[in-house]
């Protein structure tokens, strides 16, 4: 997809405002890193974009992403199919003939490729997010949602999980909702605060993704992001 | 068990013909064994019958009753219905409908069961994680397939529990119905053996009877164990 994807307008939940008066545009084949306080509405726009807003009234527009991928804080792996079949999972729910050889190599992408005939409750929790990484892929859509997918990790598992989808979703669309603002720094290419009034957007380091966790321009721009983030508004 | 039953012989002094002593029944176990083996094959083939019936008859209501809320508002009342009336009260009228033969008993065990069963299976769907159903709305999943690829074994733990009842239940439901009306099974000759005073007898098909059905449940929580549940 190398159309923009782009929402405005508001979206309210049982007649309670969620956001109003929204614009926002993902630039296409690059990251865009929303942080925000709870509750401001960051999800919901990522649920938006994924079709799954039920009882969400929302007025206003939306390009269609098409098929996407989403990636989020629980892994969501079956616990009753192997590693692999849940790698497989897309294909078999769209009745689709399941591609053994390319679930093999995502698996292999992700450095599985030694566990794909385990099921998930014999992996770590940054292992079975992996796996989650592997069923993204294979997925293989333009735009990929991401909704806090690092946040149960430990540090340094999430640092190796940040570099590792950095590089494997390379030149796809993807939206990163976050609150950490390392990560932000790390991996963003456009890097917006959603506050109720509007969205504030923060200049991004320029250096290609994933940066280095303890690069000046990285560290610069997550002291300026938390300075932002604590900012009463 | 055994000790308390001795006792109270020993205490009370209680005819053999109102409560015979266990050594009388065991006695009586091995004496009759082939009679007994005879009518328990009988009664166990309507259990297991009725089980598989039953069970499903429960997996294709639960199901159905997730996927339409139009078979929810047709099935719910049978499924009360099921359970509510005393199956004593259906028992003659089954035996009427269906003779004195195997279906009769079957058709008892299977009204007993049809409730455990169909009841966790519906709520184990009804349960199903909403962000693995996400997921799969996102993957373009239909929900036909949603509902055999996720709902369905996301829910079978729960099918596991509701077998497990209806192993027990069962065995009520075909005694019940050989009580009724029947010429063969473990519960006709229990009132046989009744009817002639032969208190050691009854007994000794009431402990068969017994020992089948906690063989029967073991098993089916064996199965179970193999094939429905998991570790989360």
């Amino acid at each position: 997809m190398n159309q923009p994807l782009r929402i405005s307008g508001s979206a309210a939940i049982d007649g309670v405002p969620i956001f109003s008066d929204l614009d926002l545009t993902l630039k296409p084949q690059s990251w865009t890193c929303l942080l925000g306080a709870s509750g401001v509405g960051k999800s919901t726009v990522l649920r938006l974009f994924a079709g799954l807003a039920e009882g969400v009234r929302f007025d206003g527009d939306l390009s269609d992403p098409g098929r996407v991928a989403m990636m989020a804080q629980q892994d969501l792996l079956m616990p009753w199919l192997s590693v692999l079949d849940n790698v497989l999972l897309g294909a078999r729910l769209r009745g689709a003939r399941p591609d053994h050889d390319f679930a093999r190599d995502r698996l292999a992408q992700v450095g599985l490729a030694d566990h794909a005939d385990k099921q998930p409750s014999a992996l770590s929790g940054g292992q079975r997010q992996r796996v989650a990484l592997a069923r993204t892929l294979m997925e293989d859509c333009a735009v990929v949602l991401l909704d806090e997918p690092f946040s149960a990790l430990d540090a340094l598992t999430r640092a190796q999980m940040q570099e590792l989808t950095a590089e494997l979703l390379h030149l796809r669309t993807v939206l990163l909702v976050t609150h950490d603002h390392n990560e932000a720094a790390r991996l963003g290419e456009t890097i917006l605060i959603m506050t109720p009034t509007g969205l504030v957007e923060i200049a991004a380091p320029t250096s290609p993704i994933p940066r280095d966790i303890h690069a000046a321009d990285v560290l610069r721009a997550q002291a300026n992001l938390f300075d932002r983030l604590r900012r009463p508004t | 068990m055994l000790v308390l039953w001795q006792t109270v012989i020993w205490t009370t002094g209680v005819a053999r013909f109102i409560l015979p002593p266990p050594a009388l029944v065991a006695q009586t176990i091995w004496e009759s064994r082939a009679l007994l083996a005879e009518h328990a094959v009988i009664t166990m083939a309507e259990v297991l019958i009725g089980l598989v019936l039953g069970a499903a008859l429960g997996f294709v209501s639960a199901i159905g009753m997730v996927a339409s809320p139009t078979a929810r508002a047709l099935v719910r009342p049978i499924l009360v219905f099921s359970q509510s009336v005393p199956v004593f009260a259906l028992a003659p009228i089954l035996t009427l409908w269906l003779g004195f033969g195997l279906w009769s008993k079957i058709t008892m065990a299977l009204i007993i069961i049809y409730f455990p069963v169909t009841s966790s299976f519906f709520d184990a769907l009804m349960r199903t994680n909403r962000d693995w159903i996400g997921l799969a709305k996102v993957m373009g999943a239909s929900p036909a397939r949603i509902m055999w690829h996720i709902r369905v074994p996301a829910a079978l733990p729960g099918f596991a529990s509701g077998l497990r009842l209806a192993a027990v239940y069962a065995p009520i439901g075909a005694i019940i119905g050989e009580w009724v009306g029947a010429s063969k099974g473990l519960g006709y000759l229990m009132l046989l053996a009744n009817g002639r005073a032969k208190t050691d007898l009854m007994f000794a098909a009431l402990i068969v009877l017994a020992i089948l059905t906690i063989l029967l449940h073991a098993t089916v929580n064996k199965l179970c164990e193999k094939t429905l549940d998991r570790p989360e």
